[in-house]
């Protein structure tokens, strides 16, 4: 086992690169899984099983197969229909909308667990379904679901190393990068490991405390 | 799809088979993982608490990916201990998702009811009985549905192998696509066939659930859900439970 300082050091200024598109892909990743999740969410709830059946199964679908898979079919399939994406663009959809299946079931449960007299209250009171869900049952919903949806970030974190694989230089990307310049893996990946740790563990601490603050 | 002969399909159903192998394989070593890992964390001393606390922390807390690719390429370099690609595949899964695993036992073993282990004490089991007779078959039910979940994540992750060059589905699909030069029905197909795998493990599990439960006198969980139960649970306190876990869940 020979460790290298240098090796580091050379390194460090191409880690700062990696975190910063790893930290980019996470917040726009996130963005879309966010977004796209509340909006399957509220269309699996939907009375019209032209809307609800047709969601859950492709929800069901892509939270069923390899998000590796999804992103090669992103960055290698969308071209030939005409759509080409950068390899960061492929691999921010590809996060985005796998993990809006995850998230779309985090909301789900936060919806369910409102209770029924939430509901009973906005028919008494005849609030418009619009105001019933944007100022009774969402603001609710959220607030219990705040946790689950940052564990969800977490876990993008660490699958965002596959957007290495097609192409984009994330952290993982750097350290191939480097390591396939200077023949010396040692360092690099042992310092990506490392880094992933470094943020996950303080970040899963936070959510922790975050749900025991949100969720009682 | 006219492409794709005889011979490529074979590739693509070779590959089937390895992932399956390879699926199988990560989750032998996973679960025993989890149930070294998870009881350990339950031991009456804080060291091994200590360690087996890192030994989650440090696993769970970093990529499977990047952990393959340390398995691949440092090993090798750094202490000239080179594995069969395949081995080197699944101690990767097997160890990272077994730390995932092990939260699962350790909560299912808390959930135990404590009187339970007081009852052993009383009755002079030792230690090692009353985790095998008393505390393991009345927390095992409990473990499979949160198992499931990370046996799908385990197949899913079972797809990274295909950048180290093992030739599981992913990797078929790459030889296939380079072949036929189109992307859209090779991809089509194999994201297909990681679905029906998915569909047949949580069928498989449902089973394993019905019949764990039968084992300790409970009814199969009837469907969540009725007005009474959410009449009697208003704050909702197990949402989580139902939420498939991934990577980083809690």
């Amino acid at each position: 086992m020979t460790w290298d300082w240098n090796a580091v050091s050379e390194f460090l200024p191409r880690l700062w690169d990696g975190v910063l598109l790893t930290l980019q892909a996470l917040v726009l990743g996130s963005l879309i899984a966010f977004a796209l999740g509340l909006v399957w969410a509220l269309a699996q709830r939907s009375s019209l099983k032209a809307v609800s059946w047709p969601v859950t199964a492709v929800t069901e679908f892509i939270r069923n197969t390899p998000l590796l898979v999804q992103l090669f079919f992103l960055y290698f399939v969308m071209p030939e229909w005409g759509i080409t994406l950068t390899a960061l663009a492929a691999g921010v959809v590809g996060l985005g909308l796998h993990y809006s299946t995850y998230t779309a079931e985090v909301y789900r449960a936060g919806i369910d667990g409102v209770p029924a007299g939430q509901w009973e209250a906005c028919t008494a009171l005849s609030l418009p379904r619009s105001r019933t869900w944007s100022a009774v049952i969402l603001p609710q919903a959220i607030r219990r679901v705040v946790p689950a949806l940052g564990n969800y970030i977490i876990a993008m974190l660490k699958d965002s190393p596959m957007i290495a694989i097609i192409g984009a230089l994330e952290m993982l990307g750097q350290a191939r990068q480097f390591s396939a310049e200077t023949f010396q893996p040692t360092e690099p990946i042992t310092v990506i490991g490392v880094v992933f740790i470094l943020i996950a563990y303080p970040a899963s601490l936070l959510m922790r405390a975050l749900e025991r603050r949100l969720v009682r | 799809m006219t492409d794709l002969t005889w011979g490529l399909w074979e590739l693509l159903l070779k590959g089937l088979w390895l992932t399956v192998q390879l699926t199988v394989f990560s989750a032998l070593l996973g679960a025993a993982v989890a149930f070294v890992v998870g009881v350990a964390r339950t031991h009456r001393l804080r060291s091994v608490r200590v360690v087996s606390g890192a030994y989650m922390e440090i696993f769970r807390g970093t990529s499977a990916l990047v952990l393959m690719f340390w398995i691949f390429f440092v090993l090798p370099v750094g202490f000239g201990w080179q594995l069969m690609p395949m081995w080197a595949a699944i101690l990767a899964l097997g160890l990272s998702y077994g730390a995932y695993g092990s939260e699962i036992v350790r909560g299912a073993i808390a959930a135990v009811a404590p009187a339970q282990q007081e009852a052993g004490i009383a009755l002079s089991f030792s230690p090692w009985q009353r985790l095998t007779k008393i505390v393991l078959p009345q927390a095992w039910p409990e473990m499979i549905p949160p198992a499931n979940n990370l046996l799908i994540e385990l197949l899913k992750g079972t797809a990274l192998v295909s950048i180290m060059g093992v030739a599981d589905i992913t990797f078929g699909a790459s030889l296939v696509r380079n072949a036929t030069g189109q992307s859209a029905p090779v991809y089509t197909i194999i994201l297909v066939m990681y679905f029906v795998l998915a569909f047949t493990l949580t069928r498989g599990m449902r089973v394993l659930e019905r019949h764990a439960k039968a084992g300790i006198g409970q009814a199969p969980a009837a469907k969540s859900g009725g007005l009474r139960r959410t009449a009697r649970v208003p704050r909702q306190a197990e949402a989580p439970r139902d939420v498939p876990t991934t990577g980083g869940a809690s």
